[in-house]
């Protein structure tokens, strides 16, 4: 099963991306950003970095590069997208997900191995997690603060298209604690921590067992390469 | 050059850090009339002559749907300029 990882101009976890997409069994894909075509991947992921240097916006140009017209037509149609940190920026200046980013409330970037809560587990990206699963992963962004309207937020909350809440911390300001977010039919999910970095004992992030053994991103990959074998 | 220019300013209700920072440096500096202070962004855009009515209308489109996100900035004008 084949996984693209687009690169954009300023993207700088697409080889970590494709690594854990390595790891979890599934088999990357280079996507570029100039280019329309997607290569008949299977899902893409859009990883973390500063596309563009988060010029404008966070995410704002790299929304409207040939790759991102491609991705998003699909999306609605039921391609499996994930966006991580700047990737979670592109997928809401995309309109794929609701919301806006904006600077961290202590202005400051934070970098930290964040505690996690899996709250919903029906999406492609989540599905491998039980219901309240507790992870940690690392967390490194300086604009990761997710606001909305109140009535987003409702409807949010209503549906239950979050999928990652911080615990212990909020690190950045986000409303009602949001880490992470899904649409509505689950194949688009967006967050703010980094799972790729926390998919091989040795490289991620310190646990009860031992430092460095996290691994909790894993089932993130996982869980796509389960949602597309049984789609 | 003649040219369209877009004004864009956070969201009332959002916090505007910039503009905290620098509210807080007059304070200090003794401008006490001051109470508040607030940082837009102003964008140009460059055309070979004047811009038509048609175009008007197609800056306002750009200025509402890619230079803002309407979920935390608003568009405060977008118009003509000579100079």
């Amino acid at each position: 099963m084949k996984i693209g990882v687009v690169t954009f101009p300023g993207s700088l976890d697409d080889r970590d991306a494709a690594r854990a997409i390595r790891l979890a069994g599934g088999e990357p894909v280079s996507l570029w950003h100039a280019d329309s075509s997607i290569k008949k991947v299977d899902a893409v992921v859009l990883p973390g970095g500063f596309s563009y240097g988060d010029y404008l916006r966070c995410g704002a140009i790299a929304a409207q590069a040939p790759v991102m017209q491609t991705i998003m037509k699909q999306a609605n149609q039921g391609l499996p997208v994930l966006g991580i940190c700047n990737g979670f920026q592109i997928l809401v200046e995309s309109h794929l997900l609701p919301g806006g980013l904006i600077r961290n409330e202590k202005q400051h970037f934070v970098c930290r191995d964040q505690k996690l809560r899996v709250e919903n587990v029906d999406s492609a990206w989540t599905n491998a997690f039980q219901k309240g699963d507790e992870i940690t992963i690392p967390l490194k962004n300086g604009e990761g603060g997710y606001i909305a309207t109140k009535e987003t937020i409702k409807m949010l909350e209503g549906e239950g298209l979050i999928t990652f809440r911080y615990l212990d911390v909020n690190p950045n300001g986000s409303m009602n604690d949001i880490a992470g977010l899904r649409n509505e039919r689950g194949n688009v999910v967006g967050l703010m921590p980094h799972p790729e970095h926390a998919v091989e004992p040795g490289f991620g992030p310190d646990s009860p067992v031992a430092m460095r053994s996290g691994i909790d991103g894993l089932k993130i990959f996982q869980s796509v390469l389960n949602s597309v074998v049984s789609a | 050059m003649p040219k369209i220019v877009v004004q864009v300013m956070p969201k009332q209700d959002l916090l505007d850090p910039q503009g905290k920072a620098v509210a807080k440096a007059l304070e200090r500096s003794g401008h006490k009339a001051i109470k508040a202070v607030r940082i837009g962004k102003r964008i140009e855009l460059h055309y070979s002559s004047t811009p038509t009515a048609a175009q008007l209308a197609e800056a306002q489109k750009i200025a509402e749907s890619f230079l803002t996100n309407g979920v935390i900035e608003d568009v405060v004008s977008v118009t003509v300029e000579q100079d």
